[in-house]
């Protein structure tokens, strides 16, 4: 059991971590009752992806893909943008590579897109259930569907 | 100036929505011919840019000059299929605008200026989805759309609809974060967002593609666009949703969002994987195909169990979609197969539009949802039923139609890829459309009770008079049951037919700038029989 941690969770702790996060997020959408609680677990879902994507852009000691942190490297008339060897399963040694001193900032920019895309869906999401709560006075999604169903069998 | 042309599609729908914002909240009568000029500048220039790419080949467009591979720069590739999806798109969008003049009730026209937003934004993000050659503006476009389209759906006044709304964005959701996940592990092993940059590095990159990351990537963005698309085990959001929306929303969603959505799928398999690398895995090919057998048999049998108009309408683009991911799995890969799958996006968007628009006539003039009262309707209203029967026979599959065409080279490509089971089920399900459609033209023609009917037309005559207050055409005729519907309905669902017939007709030449795009890699080529 320890070695099991220490070797495979340990090294990928935040891949774990994403993983139990999203499937919380799916199983909270998929069993919970209240409407409410769906969207919480959709919003854990989507917030489990972003740290997955933050989490590819981190290098081990590697610093903010920030010029003024260049430092070092300032001589080296390399450009300190994203680099494909970087993320490839054999990354080139630091020294040799400026660019493997600054982390990814691509899959950060990256979210900050899809967080806004996030927010977005989750407003929409409060204003339906605003809606929805108007409309039949409940959350719960059995008393919903009840409901729903008497209406149908009236019409 | 003509270059910019691929840029003008998405801007023009962009600064449309917003014109109409400034403009329309102030004065409802101003939403409609901003909404139209603008959807009509995106057509133009959809053609001109898909004229282009067809005579002279794929070509890329970087918004703002910033060129790949710069990090994030946002790129357009526009070739020969891309080209007529943006065409029919801009088509559809057009002809569902021109139904949507005359509001379905007077609570609704609070909302003119906010339905047309929504209806201009949800065409930028379809054009932009078809249009866009980076896979992770892909998903920020698929949210746009979807965004959009919660907000079509739950802006009925139907009660239900609401909930439909509401579960149609909890399934969009996870479908586009699946994509969205997809596309990190494809980042992560590749080190690329752009398409093509992405299938070069699959192509030349052994230890790449060979990976279980690039595997787990194209796997859960497969199953993020089946999701979106509605297909079978996953359709669970389409039929409510379509059905309980407003007609105006209905016509174009039903025809454009899920098809987008296997264009999506012919995408991410043909320019991001490429073909090599999907069809290198034995195996996937006879699973798809073997899903997508149930999926049409599943959507036609449901299909048949309907008695709602629209519902029976979902429930077969549920099995539409089958036709679509099954062609374009068939093995090997297979050309007559890819073309036909692809050649029934186009086709299908026309026969669902056309059905659409009938079903929301029906239900916004006669106020008729339900099969069997459509009793002797074909006497009524003449020129909708023509355009309801070229629609019908097209969804069955009769010859100078595009639904002959492309189940043609489907089943042609079902035999070639010796994948029998997708032919029999095509063929049956083909029949269950003749079923379902023959018993509908046996009511509206011939009507079970006439004397019934009448009572039925009286009641709904009477609902639905202030509708008709308007009506300009037919001044005279408002003691008469027979009524034709309005101009504006007319006019898109006349043009609906008349392009399934073109659709049809020109298949040649439109299956041979399809095939432009599939050639099959020549390593390939060697499998096939």
């Amino acid at each position: 059991m320890v070695e099991f941690f220490l070797n495979t969770v340990k090294p990928h702790f935040n891949f774990w971590v994403y993983v139990i996060l999203m499937m919380i997020g799916l199983w909270s959408l998929i069993a919970k009752n209240n409407l409410i609680k769906k969207m919480m677990g959709l919003a854990i879902f989507q917030s489990a992806i972003i740290l997955f994507y933050v989490s590819i852009g981190v290098k081990d000691g590697a610093t903010i893909p920030v010029l003024e942190h260049y430092g070092d490297y300032a001589e080296k008339a390399v450009p300190a943008g994203p680099d494909v060897s970087a993320t490839e399963s054999s990354p080139a040694p630091a020294a040799s590579n400026p660019a493997d001193a600054f982390a990814n900032p691509v899959p950060h920019v990256l979210m900050l897109t899809a967080i806004v895309v996030g927010v977005a869906t989750l407003g929409v999401a409060l204003a339906l259930c605003e809606m929805i709560f108007k409309e039949f006075d409940t959350l719960e999604e059995d008393e919903l569907l009840r409901k729903i169903k008497a209406l149908h069998d009236d019409a | 100036m003509l270059e910019q042309l691929p840029a003008v599609i998405l801007l023009a729908p962009l600064f449309g929505a917003l014109l109409v914002g400034l403009l329309g909240l102030r004065d409802r009568r101003a939403c409609f011919p901003v909404a139209f000029a603008s959807l009509l500048i995106a057509l133009a220039s959809a053609i001109g840019a898909g004229m282009r790419a067809f005579t002279g080949g794929a070509y890329d467009y970087f918004i703002g000059g910033w060129e790949e591979p710069l990090g994030i720069g946002i790129v357009l590739r526009i070739d020969t299929l891309n080209g007529l999806v943006l065409i029919a798109i801009a088509v559809v969008a057009v002809l569902a605008l021109i139904f949507t003049i005359r509001p379905s009730s007077e609570k609704d026209e609070g909302k003119t200026a906010y339905f047309y937003i929504l209806f201009l934004l949800l065409c930028v993000g379809l054009f932009g989805i078809t249009i866009t050659g980076d896979a992770f503006n892909l998903f920020v476009l698929v949210e746009v759309s979807a965004l959009t389209s919660y907000g079509l759906v739950a802006i009925g006044s139907s009660r239900r609809c609401k909930m439909a709304a509401f579960h149609y964005l909890l399934m969009g959701t996870v479908g586009a974060s699946f994509y969205l996940l997809g596309v990190g592990y494809l980042y992560l092993k590749t080190g690329s967002l752009n398409m093509q940059d992405i299938n070069t590095i699959l192509a030349t990159n052994a230890v790449v593609s060979e990976s279980p990351g690039v595997t787990t990537a194209f796997i859960l963005i497969l199953v993020g666009i089946w999701i979106k698309m509605a297909f079978f085990p996953l359709y669970g959001w389409l039929p409510n949703a379509y059905s309980y929306c407003p007609s105006g929303s209905a016509c174009l969603l039903a025809p454009l969002m899920t098809k987008v959505s296997v264009y999506v799928m012919i995408r991410v398999m043909l320019s991001v994987f490429g073909l090599e690398w999907v069809f290198g895995h034995p195996g996937w090919s006879d699973l798809v195909v073997w899903l997508a057998v149930i999926a049409i048999l599943a959507g036609s049998i449901m299909a048949l169990a309907q008695r709602e108009i629209k519902r029976m309408l979902c429930y077969l683009i549920v099995a539409e979609i089958g036709y679509m991911v099954g062609g374009a799995w068939l093995n090997d890969p297979n050309l007559w197969g890819l073309t036909g799958a692809f050649y029934h996006i186009l086709a299908d968007a026309m026969m669902t539009l056309c059905l659409f628009l009938t079903a929301g006539i029906f239900f916004k003039y006669k106020g008729i949802s339900e099969i069997a009262d459509l009793d002797g309707i074909f006497k009524k209203m003449p020129l909708t039923s023509i355009g309801f029967v070229i629609g019908a026979l097209a969804m069955i599959g009769v010859p100078p139609t595009c639904g002959f065409f492309s189940k043609f080279y489907l089943i042609r490509g079902g035999i070639e890829g010796g994948q029998w089971e997708y032919v029999a089920a095509l063929l049956i399900s083909s029949l269950v459309n003749a079923v379902l459609f023959f018993r509908i033209f046996e009511i509206a023609y011939f009507g079970k009770k006439p004397a019934e009917g009448h009572d039925h037309e009286h009641n709904h005559e009477h609902e639905h008079n202030h509708e008709h207050e308007h009506e300009h055409e037919a001044p005279a005729q408002t003691t008469l049951p027979a009524r034709e519907a309005p101009l504006s309905a007319l006019i898109p669902l006349l043009a609906a037919a008349a392009l399934i017939l073109l659709v049809g007709i020109f298949n040649g030449q439109i299956v041979e700038l399809i095939r432009v795009a599939f050639e099959i890699p020549s390593t390939l080529v060697s499998n096939l029989r």
